[in-house]
């Protein structure tokens, strides 16, 4: 990775940029051996970094580092190998807990990922706090995973979910949130970043009215805490779920977050070892936070490369990464907006670098595969929000989603394999 | 170019305009899918002629894409007329193809819808052009057991 301090006018906003580390973003690829591989004869352009993100050679060297020279299981061993990867796994969630700037390790709960740290949630909070007739409210915008686990809890306990609206504009009708929360509203989940339509929700202001509601309220991060820098205490979230491997780590790395009052009254999600502290055939007290709901051996190589992962980032910095990826999303919008075949959704500003398209006549699969030939991936389906599609009263969309490693060149080759895709189907 | 070997003439040309597209007043059989990966749906009738064991009519609905539509419609004029026992013999015929396990010989018997074969090159695909065609398969099985 290649940094330098100088100053630098903003390439999108002309506006200057006093002292902030110029970063030779194309110089940074090297970082990534999958970067430079070919596909169907073609540099391969990887643009589905909303589904996972390639994963830089300090990762891939941190778990190969793990596996050849301390691998042991943590938390029991009483010799030095064991010490080695517990220091490491405890690392590795201490880094977390700073990068979202949460007060401790106790906050921080590995998962496998974003869907199970949002299950965890619903099965120990949403089954212990929840009762019968209470509500929950989510947003129309949710990914299957946040939806589905909170209709298994309603159903089992009887509870009745809400949904705020989205606006035709792909923005959540914020008006609507006061008449949704009634008394009897104890939990919003909604995401912090939708997955479909890059909208970034106004988050702040719907903790504030679920708290003054009396709600607690869960982020799903999977799309935010990747791209752009995000502050846990500063929002006031109560819970935040997020993917490792949607920010550089390995498949099977995920986490949650819990403001240590909630965690503390809530029983354990799995049960086994490494989670308990004292154990009779009759019963058995928990272990400390956040152990209590880490069960089993955990994925430590897993947890370690996400360590890796978080640290890589900080060198280059979330504001700069959010910068780039936001240049890159107009360098991209720009051109895709002057096609009138193509509509894009979700809303024109404040957005992520997730766009989700449709060209007339030409079935997003057909697109993905076209695409595919020139060495372009992207996604083509429902995203994992069928809901949302029947909203948008489509089956499937295209998707094309950015990470600070795409580059100009990447959105170039992206646009010109999309144009002979549209010149094909209209010959 | 394999993008052609895919995307050929044909194909376009039963995507654009597709042939059978409609429902049957009281059909033997009717059947809706949907592959839930990629929200391909069809909706299926056939009529049956009894007396010679044959499919008297076919028709279909659908919303996907190019492979999943143009398998559907070129389907249709294929199966109409022909025996059960035929019918069932094009289906495990296409099926193979598309699979790029089928023979040459195998491969005459399907006419035009050898426009499918360059789907083997493209294993993703392989359910799209295979939907409805486990479709009418699941229709016809049916019949069968109905007549046990």
């Amino acid at each position: 990775m290649s940094l330098s301090n100088r100053t630098e006018t903003d390439k999108v906003t002309g506006a200057a940029v006093c002292n902030e580390p110029e970063i030779d973003w194309k110089a940074l690829r090297a970082d990534f051996p999958i970067l430079s591989r070919k596909m169907n004869g073609h540099p391969l352009t990887y643009l589905d970094n909303a589904a996972t993100t390639q994963k830089p050679q300090v990762v891939i060297d941190a778990i190969k580092e793990y596996f050849e020279t301390y691998n042991a299981n943590i938390h029991r061993g009483a010799y030095k190998l064991s010490e080695q990867a517990t220091y490491a796994y405890e690392e590795a969630h201490r880094k977390t807990a700073q990068f979202i700037h949460a007060p401790g390790i106790e906050n921080i709960i590995f998962t496998r990922n974003c869907t199970e740290a949002i299950n965890l949630v619903a099965y120990s909070y949403g089954r212990s706090q929840l009762k019968t007739g209470d509500h929950i409210l989510l947003s129309q915008m949710e990914h299957h995973s946040n939806l589905v686990p909170w209709q298994l809890l309603a159903e089992e306990k009887n509870l009745i979910l809400d949904f705020l609206p989205i606006l035709p504009d792909g923005n959540l009708d914020l008006a609507q949130l006061p008449h949704l929360l009634s008394g009897r509203t104890k939990l919003v989940s909604v995401t912090h970043a939708s997955n479909v339509l890059g909208s970034i929700n106004p988050v702040r202001e719907i903790i504030r009215q679920a708290h003054n509601a009396g709600a607690v309220v869960l982020l799903d991060g999977a799309q935010s805490v990747p791209h752009f820098p995000v502050d846990v205490q500063d929002l006031d979230c109560d819970f935040m779920a997020f993917s490792g491997h949607k920010m550089l780590a390995p498949t099977g790395s995920g986490a949650l977050y819990g403001k240590q009052e909630l965690l503390e009254k809530m029983p354990p999600f799995l049960a086994g070892g490494d989670m308990i502290s004292d154990v009779t055939f009759q019963r058995s007290t928990w272990h400390n936070l956040p152990w209590k709901f880490e069960a089993g051996t955990p994925a430590i190589a897993e947890g370690i490369g996400f360590g890796a992962a978080i640290d890589y980032l900080n060198r280059i910095g979330m504001e700069n990464i959010w910068r780039h990826e936001q240049h890159l999303t107009e360098y991209a919008m720009k051109q895709l907006t002057e096609w009138p075949d193509v509509k894009i959704y979700g809303p024109k500003g404040n957005r992520t670098g997730v766009i989700s398209f449709a060209i007339d006549d030409i079935h997003p699969h057909d697109i993905a595969t076209f695409l595919d030939q020139y060495g372009v991936a992207i996604r083509a389906g429902h995203h994992c929000a069928q809901p949302l599609m029947k909203l948008l009263k489509v089956v499937a969309t295209a998707r094309a989603s950015f990470y600070f490693y795409n580059s100009n060149e990447d959105i170039d080759r992206f646009i010109d394999a999309l144009d002979k895709t549209r010149k094909f189907f209209k010959k | 170019m394999i993008l052609e070997d895919l995307y050929q003439e044909l194909i376009l040309d039963h995507y654009k305009n597709p042939r059978n597209m409609g429902t049957i007043d009281h059909p033997d059989v009717h059947k809706h899918v949907k592959n839930p990966f990629c929200g391909d749906e069809i909706d299926l009738d056939i009529k049956i002629d009894r007396e010679n064991q044959q499919i008297e009519e076919i028709r279909f609905k659908g919303e996907g894409c190019s492979i999943s539509q143009a398998s559907a419609s070129m389907l249709t004029e294929l199966l109409r007329g022909k025996s059960l026992h035929e019918a069932h013999d094009l289906i495990e015929i296409f099926k193979k193809m598309v699979k790029g396990e089928a023979t040459p010989e195998e491969e005459e018997k399907l006419g035009d819808l050898q426009a499918f074969k360059g789907v083997s090159k493209f294993p993703v695909r392989v359910k799209c052009a295979t939907l409805v065609w486990n479709t009418v398969n699941s229709g016809l099985k049916e019949i069968d057991q109905a007549e046990k």
